[in-house]
């Protein structure tokens, strides 16, 4: 449920209402730190005994709490994120969403985003699946409302563009991110139609079948599977744009799926590399361990391994190797062209023992949570 | 939680808490297996004296029997294993604190009785327990510290001070103690009740926090020692203490403390600080306080007879809006809250002293900060003292026109006029962080010079940004 915290703040017209009980409430206000208080749009709707024994009407007391959020707040679109307790006492939220949004006018989305199932990121990935399904199937006008004409005022015409079919990426990242992103395909005669999740709910992009999709984040595994099932959409399937190896790559792979011959990467990158020479000094020859919780281990490893550093163990919540599988082959050959030998990866790490591996190899680095991170310091381990 | 505590209290140690976690595979056979598996997992690695099986509020619905899982783990497991009576959705964290400490108490005695080990004869000296001492409580190390010293000062001798820093294999220890001191409300009074029943041990709930609720609570002290035979006086103490260790007297009498009185405050937290600073703010410095209130409701019958005539309203609720709402209203001069109310207090331009958990880091001061004690009513007389003053200085500084900084910092010294920023680059600088949009600015502006170009673009922007290597 964590993904709420940096949802509710990409999606600008959201409203976040997570349906659990006070754990997921302190947790909440926990992870937040100080955004807590800069009236979030987020809210529990705390299940008290009487939601637990179905004394209480679930129809009737989430119309109420949305007939709320509407009239303080007036969203485009309410998000319900259940958790365990709702998923336990198998409460029908996706039943009960239609007949809602009908009612009271406002679009409802459901997502699962409970730790019986889900690690961390992955919560985003459950709600990033649950829109895709929202998109429009076709553009309702035919004038250009691509991401890219209307974020760059592209006056110049198509002629900047290569012929291609429709592109559209998907995983949430900060605007500036986005936009680099955007640009950097730009520079290849490529146009971004769209993104998911976009800015505001309403700009959600057309998908027509016959579409392309690229996943930018690691941990989108269930919005890929959606995207191609659901929408007929055709992935591409390419290492993840984290690190200038990586985006590289991320580039490429778009290229050549579209038949393009990419200009001028090779020095876009090693003029990248270039600018991080004082922190390569740094880290070349350090050994890294990551403990893992969040899915990105795998690519971030793969750019570490590139920089000169000497990795450990993997470990990871989930592995998607189907999803991951770009990213995987990456690694294997940055392991083979570095000459080191392709890290463990351990899929749902048991911390204690992760924690005696630790102490016998005593790494310069280890990537961990909180909950470990000044213990280990004080045992003398370097952590971030 | 593993991260609030080794966050907010930079705890050097592994938290000892561990999950048993539960997933599909719990929902769909039982989490009997695993939850005995685990309690026996962590016996042989961590070697503990006593493992609680503690109920979550996943775990409640479930409804397995987790004691007869406890039951069966112990037959295996070297350490002792019990069942946390708490549950979640009846109790709050407090009372589930309360309640747990409770057990063990009477866990630990109860055995030492069944294997006769018991330690029933008192010290030859005066003698007390401290309970309620916790992790994560609001400056507890600093409070459970100045304790020390005045029972030291005092001549009475430190028998236990429970749970932190205490073993359990100490327990039975317990009744050694001439009588039992409870500073917090919130933890505590259920295991002094039970060791009042069972040993008629006295007690003493009255929180050592201000000067008039510290004599008090040293008075009692008195009176309870005395009355099991002790021959001791603490009033000389008192005088002393009061007029020379403690500022606050004076200062209450002093010009600074003059200023304040009449001053419109409200006061807002657990049920111990609130009533505590409820009590010298009214009594102490003459401050009017508008409301106090607590979010501890099961305690609201204690509250009110503490404050009743010390403030015109009392607030009992765990709304956070409800009392937003209500400062706003009353807009007093100064807030004593939460973490809560400060960032309330910050949206409304009233300053806060942070008095009561739910906290924050800073919360957790590597000096030294009690509330209790004599250091204590020091502590709090300066955090009163500089909560106002400091509103009045934004009064005069709004009555006079302020400082005359502002232009100096929001002018960003650019002169290039010739440039033009594009729509979607103005608004992408909006969005940077007021003290280094000047900065990123200036930069991106003496790269499209250098580079020759005249009109500031996003694509202008991240060139810039990427070329300064940031």
């Amino acid at each position: 449920i964590s993904c709420v915290s940096w949802l509710y703040q990409k999606i600008e017209d959201s409203f976040f209402l997570v349906i659990g009980t006070k754990t997921c409430g302190y947790f909440l206000q926990n992870a937040m730190g100080v955004m807590i208080f800069s009236e979030p749009r987020y809210a529990m709707a705390e299940l008290e005994e009487g939601d637990i024994s179905a004394k209480l009407n679930d129809y009737e007391e989430l119309k109420r709490l949305c007939l709320q959020i509407k009239k303080d707040r007036n969203p485009s679109v309410i998000f319900w994120i259940g958790t365990c307790t709702t998923e336990i006492i198998k409460m029908d939220l996706e039943g009960i969403a239609p007949k809602l949004e009908a009612e009271i006018d406002v679009t409802i989305v459901v997502a699962r985003a409970n730790g019986l199932d889900y690690a961390f990121t992955q919560g985003e990935d459950t709600v990033l699946a649950a829109m895709a399904q929202r998109c429009p199937h076709e553009d309702p006008l035919s004038i250009d409302t691509t991401y890219t004409s209307k974020l760059f005022k592209d006056t110049k015409s198509e002629n900047d563009y290569v012929n291609h079919p429709p592109l559209i990426l998907f995983g949430s990242l900060p605007d500036s991110v986005a936009n680099q992103l955007t640009l950097e395909l730009k520079k290849q005669g490529i146009k971004v139609s769209g993104w998911l999740p976009s800015k505001r709910y309403t700009e959600l992009p057309t998908i027509a079948e016959g579409n392309y999709v690229c996943g930018v984040n690691p941990f989108l595994s269930r919005t890929a599977t959606t995207l191609m099932r659901r929408r007929k959409a055709t992935l591409i399937g390419a290492p993840f744009p984290i690190g200038p190896d990586g985006t590289r790559a991320w580039i490429e792979k778009i290229c050549s799926v579209f038949n393009i011959t990419p200009i001028g990467l090779e020095e876009r990158e090693s003029k990248i590399w270039g600018s991080l020479e004082e922190y390569l000094k740094l880290i070349a020859n350090k050994s890294v361990f990551f403990m893992g919780d969040n899915l990105l281990e795998i690519s971030l490893s793969r750019f570490l391994i590139r920089c000169g550093m000497i990795v450990y163990e993997i470990g990871i919540p989930y592995m998607d190797k189907r999803y991951q599988n770009g990213e995987l082959k990456l690694l294997e050959k940055t392991c083979s062209e570095m000459n080191v030998p392709v890290p463990v990866i351990v899929e749902k790490p048991d911390n204690y023992k992760q924690l005696e591996r630790i102490r016998k190899l005593q790494p310069d680095l280890v990537i961990t949570g909180m909950a470990h991170a000044n213990p280990l310091e004080a045992r003398g381990i370097t952590t971030k | 939680n593993n991260v609030m505590k080794s966050m907010l209290e930079r705890e050097r140690g592994f938290t000892p808490v561990t999950a048993s976690v539960v997933d599909r595979h719990v929902l769909a056979r039982g989490s009997q297996e695993k939850v005995v598996d685990n309690i026996s997992r962590k016996d042989v690695e961590e070697q503990p004296d006593l493992i609680v099986l503690t109920p979550t509020c996943t775990s409640s619905i479930l409804q397995e029997d987790l004691q007869n899982f406890v039951n069966r783990a112990s037959l295996e497991s070297q350490a002792d294993v019990i069942l946390a009576d708490v549950n979640h959705y009846r109790v709050n964290e407090l009372q589930a604190a309360d309640r747990t400490l409770e057990q063990i108490v009477s866990f630990y005695i109860e055995k030492a009785k069944k294997y006769d080990t018991l330690v029933l004869e008192k010290t030859t000296k005066p003698s007390v327990n401290i309970i309620g001492s916790t992790c994560l409580g609001f400056h507890n190390q600093h409070d459970i510290s100045e304790l020390k010293r005045l029972f030291s000062d005092l001549g009475v001798s430190i028998n236990l001070i429970i749970p932190e820093g205490s073993s359990v294999n100490q327990l039975k220890k317990l009744p050694k103690a001439w009588c039992n001191i409870v500073p917090y409300r919130e933890v505590g009074l259920m295991s002094a009740a039970y060791l009042e029943k069972e040993f008629d041990i006295p007690y003493i709930d009255i929180n050592p926090i201000g000067t008039i609720e510290l004599a008090s609570f040293i008075r009692k002290l008195q009176l309870v020692l005395n009355n099991l035979g002790a021959d001791v006086s603490f009033e000389d103490y008192i005088t002393l203490q009061t007029k020379f260790k403690s500022q606050a007297s004076w200062f209450s009498k002093s010009i600074d403390c003059q200023n304040l009185t009449g001053k419109k405050a409200v006061v807002f937290g657990d049920s111990t600080h609130a009533a505590a600073i409820t009590k010298i703010l009214s009594r102490e410095m003459g401050i009017h306080v508008a409301w106090a209130g607590t979010y501890c409701k099961y305690d609201e019958a204690w509250f009110r007879e503490e404050v009743k005539d010390l403030c015109d309203n009392v607030i009992i609720t765990e709304d956070h809006a409800l009392i937003a709402n209500l400062i706003a209203k009353t807009e007093p001069a100064a807030i004593f809250g939460t973490q809560m109310e400060r960032h309330i207090g910050k949206r409304l331009n009233i300053p806060c002293g942070v008095i009561s958990s739910p906290v924050h880091i800073q919360n957790f001061p590597l000096s030294y900060k009690p509330f209790m004690g004599y250091e204590g009513t020091n502590q709090i007389a300066d955090l009163v003292y500089n909560s106002f003053t400091l509103g009045m200085e934004d009064h005069l500084i709004e009555i006079f026109g302020g400082h005359d900084t502002t232009e100096a910092l929001t002018d960003t010294l650019s002169s290039i006029e010739d440039l033009k920023w594009s729509q979607e680059a103005k608004q992408e600088l909006q969005k940077i962080p007021g003290f280094v949009r000047g900065k990123i600015k200036r930069s991106t502006e003496k790269f499209a010079k250098s580079n020759n170009i005249n009109s500031i673009t996003l694509e202008v922007m991240y060139a810039a940004k990427e070329n300064v290597g940031a």
